[in-house]
């Protein structure tokens, strides 16, 4: 009985002591290997990405009819964004229902491209709804109408929401 | 089932949420760097990298960088896409990013904050001698928001090199730091401990083991100091101690299954088995699948037997026996499953991935195998590494086969363009020769007309501003003349005055009106301007118009072609390292079943001792007390 006793007693020290010891036919100098390749492929991709991404904005988005609608929230606000919504001379052309982490992108700083296309050049109607929920929990619905003018080269509408209003930061 | 993952997550998400941490600038003066952050914010690396790539690029490649608006931003952005590259495990790219800013221009505490994370990035990929090296090349002012990461990274890298009392001495004085709450104790008693500073070293352990704090991280090395604790005294048999710091671990932690075990053998060494079964019968009521929880099945039913309740530890026996081989035959299924390929399937299933701890709920999946017996080897370093490289493929095979369509999309556009524009061009470029000559043409007249009205702002010409009408009367009047003097014949003298007369009206009008009809030119030679401008900017629209039709369909066939053949090759590399990573999670996996299978297998044969020595001491019992 006391072997036995000794037996599962021992099975203590393997138990708190011991590390996994998984994988003994698999080496380091196979993992490090395969993740040097891993690492490989993700460059060759992130080289085919830039290379796409001109060509899709010299194909879609040429720069003379270029339009593109950035959306961040402004600094220290804390309100539920749920959805954007953005109309270009009454066209509804974007419409976006936020994630948790989309949201959390914003509050933390980030600026979201909702919007890219194509307009003529001259003045243009730009109308942004927001739906969400204040700090207290209420239901807010807001909609600001901009001018926006196209010229030659790419335009840019950086739109900054708040609890207060929408407006559009000038660069 | 929180607890048995709490800590799992915690390791599978901090370097992503660790990188996330990289701040947005206070006054974002650059869209697509905010861009570029708000992708990183949300993990989502391979974007966050390719545009700030694109964006960096860009900017230096403009003739007056500091134009640009990334120029405000241009320091972090270099950082930022390093430590973009590092949490999208690109070690290699995120060396150079470092080493670039390292070799840059640059003021001592940004190149040291560069050198930092450089040493960082060595240090995690196991390289710690290089890592020394980085570190002891830091000197000068150092940023003091790294300050007190930088000293922690240094003794981490002094204890993976075993110069334990260097690591000793910095830790010393972080044990105040802010952030570092319980991993400078912990590290402190550990490095004292292989320094050969037992006492020492035990003495930090149990002050780490006995720290307030809300925070889950700090909460888990209490934990953890507490089991490491512990376990030591357990093994040098001082079981009243191991027992006191044992039951300071949470009994809702990441550790609490091994400290209730290790509690209950520091009462059952001491011959205190009905102690013993307390935290033995808590932990016997988890997670079958928890190696702790088994061995405690074992454990309950010696305790019993123990104290000569020989009829109910032969039942439990019986019981843990039944419940490991159900375990057994479900090992077994699970290997059968992971060599089947179920695993690997089951792990890029996007419906499960919108789950925190969707890697443990693969468990509910049909024909998955167990996961909860893989949760100690999907904590493990290298496991992460390589899921997280097979998922990182899996998301480039997928991006691949959309780019793919996305070619096949802008060839279709391209035809399409080709096959609207080509017959409407050649007729467009007529007409708009046509035009452009006779504009031209125009423009030389206006030039010319410009050029004469200078010129008679210095010498007077009003002949020049005589109206169309008073150039045919006097036309007609020359003609008159030269028709009356033809052959020689002498102008009858009424005649001549007459048309004396109508050449100085002629002259006294355009003399007299000189002034009138030169402010008049002035005026319409204005008004022309502004019609020569808007002809001018409409010619421009037109070019640019005419040029981008062309371009909307010229010139990107070799880019799609090449970009073909690049995707292509590229797939055929991700589907040939998905299948190598894959196979190294299959193995790793059912190495680890396998293991976990021959220990239940070794818990069947106790069981079995067990319950046949209960039988045996119950059925002695039973016959001694009817003898007696």
């Amino acid at each position: 009985m006391f072997c036995r006793q000794r037996g599962v007693i021992l099975g203590i020290s393997v138990l708190l002591l011991s590390a996994a010891a998984y994988g003994q036919e698999i080496s380091k100098e196979q993992i490090k290997g395969l993740d040097e390749q891993v690492q490989e492929i993700k460059s060759d991709a992130l080289g085919i990405a830039a290379e796409l991404n001109q060509l899709e904005e010299k194909l879609l988005y040429p720069s003379n009819t270029q339009v593109a609608v950035f959306v961040s929230l402004a600094g220290g606000e804390t309100f539920r964004l749920d959805s954007v919504e953005i109309r270009l001379d009454g066209t509804p052309v974007a419409h976006h229902l936020y994630t948790f982490k989309e949201l959390e992108a914003l509050q933390h700083g980030g600026v979201q491209r909702i919007y890219t296309g194509n307009v003529r050049s001259g003045q243009h109607d730009l109308q942004v709804s927001v739906i969400g929920k204040t700090g207290g929990g209420a239901d807010f619905q807001k909609s600001e109408r901009f001018a926006v003018n196209k010229d030659v080269g790419p335009r840019i509408v950086e739109i900054s929401l708040a609890a207060q209003g929408i407006t559009r930061t000038e660069r | 089932m929180n607890r048995l993952f709490v800590l799992l997550t915690i390791l599978i998400f901090s370097a992503s949420s660790a990188s996330a941490g990289t701040p947005a600038p206070k006054e974002l003066k650059d869209l697509h760097f905010g861009e570029a952050l708000y992708y990183a914010f949300q993990g989502d690396w391979f974007d966050a990298i390719s545009r700030l790539d694109t964006e960096l690029m860009q900017h230096h490649g403009v003739d007056e960088p500091e134009r640009d608006t990334l120029h405000y931003h241009v320091g972090q952005a270099e950082f930022d896409v390093g430590d973009f590259e590092l949490a999208y495990r690109m070690h290699q790219r995120a060396g150079r990013a470092f080493r670039a800013v390292i070799e840059g221009n640059v003021e001592e505490p940004v190149r040291n904050e560069a050198v930092f994370r450089l040493a960082r990035l060595y240090f995690q990929k196991d390289q710690p001698v290089n890592a020394q090296d980085a570190v002891g090349s830091i000197s000068g002012a150092v940023p003091s928001e790294i300050r007190n990461d930088l000293d922690f990274l240094r003794a981490q890298i002094h204890m993976a090199n075993g110069r334990f009392a260097e690591a000793a001495r910095i830790l010393r004085d972080l044990q105040d730091a802010k952030g570092l709450q319980g991993f400078a104790a912990y590290n402190l008693g550990i490095a004292l401990i292989k320094d050969g500073k037992e006492l020492e070293g035990r003495q930090y352990l149990d002050r780490t083991g006995q720290i307030n704090s809300n925070d889950e991280l700090t909460l888990a090395i209490k934990d953890k100091a507490n089991l490491v604790l512990g376990s030591k005294r357990l093994q040098e048999k001082n079981f009243e101690g191991a027992k006191q710091v044992l039951d300071r671990v949470r009994l809702n932690g990441p550790f609490s299954d091994r400290a209730l075990l290790g509690s209950g053998w520091a009462d059952a060494f001491q011959g205190r088995f009905e102690r013993a079964l307390v935290p033995w019968s808590t932990v016997v009521t988890r997670e079958v699948t928890d190696a702790s929880v088994q061995e405690a099945m074992l454990a309950v039913p010696y305790a019993y037997g123990k104290q000569n309740v020989n009829g109910k530890a032969a039942l439990m026996y019986g019981s843990a026996l039944e419940k490991f081989g159900a375990e057994v035959d479900k090992l077994g299924a699970s290997i059968e499953s992971i060599r089947e390929g179920h695993f690997l399937q089951a792990l890029v299933r996007e419906e499960v991935k919108q789950d925190a701890d969707w890697v443990v709920k693969l468990r509910e999946l049909p024909h998955t195998p167990e996961t909860y017996y893989l949760l100690d080897l999907m904590a493990s370093h290298d496991f992460q590494e390589s899921l997280k490289n097979y998922l990182d493929l899996e998301q480039l095979r997928t991006k691949l086969d959309s780019w793919e369509r996305d070619l096949d999309a802008f060839e279709e556009i391209i035809a399409q363009r080709r096959a609207y524009y080509e017959p409407l061009l050649p007729v467009i470029d007529r007409e708009f020769r046509r035009l452009d000559s006779q504009m031209r043409l125009r423009l030389e007249q206006r030039d010319r007309i410009e050029r004469r009205l200078k010129a008679m702002l210095v010498v007077p010409r009003p002949d020049y501003l005589a109206t169309a009408v008073e150039r045919i009367i006097s036309e007609q009047i020359a003609h008159l003349e030269r028709k009356l003097t033809a052959g020689g014949a002498a102008v009858p003298g009424d005649v001549e005055a007459r048309i004396a007369r109508l050449r100085g009206v002629l002259h006294w009008n355009i003399y007299t009106e000189y002034d009138r009809r030169f402010t008049e030119a002035h005026t319409h030679l204005r008004d022309l301007n502004g019609e020569v401008e808007r002809l001018k900017r409409q010619y421009a629209a037109f070019v640019r118009t005419r040029q981008a039709a062309t371009q909307s369909y010229e010139g990107h066939d070799d880019v799609i072609r090449r970009q073909r053949s690049l995707i292509r090759a590229a797939r055929e590399k991700v589907g040939e390292l998905m299948a190598r990573q894959g196979h190294m999670l299959e193995t790793m996996a059912v190495n680890e079943l396998t293991e976990r299978r021959e220990r239940l297998a070794e818990f069947q044969i106790k069981a079995r001792f067990g319950m046949a020595d209960s039988y045996d001491r119950a059925t002695r019992a039973q016959t001694q007390e009817k003898g007696e």
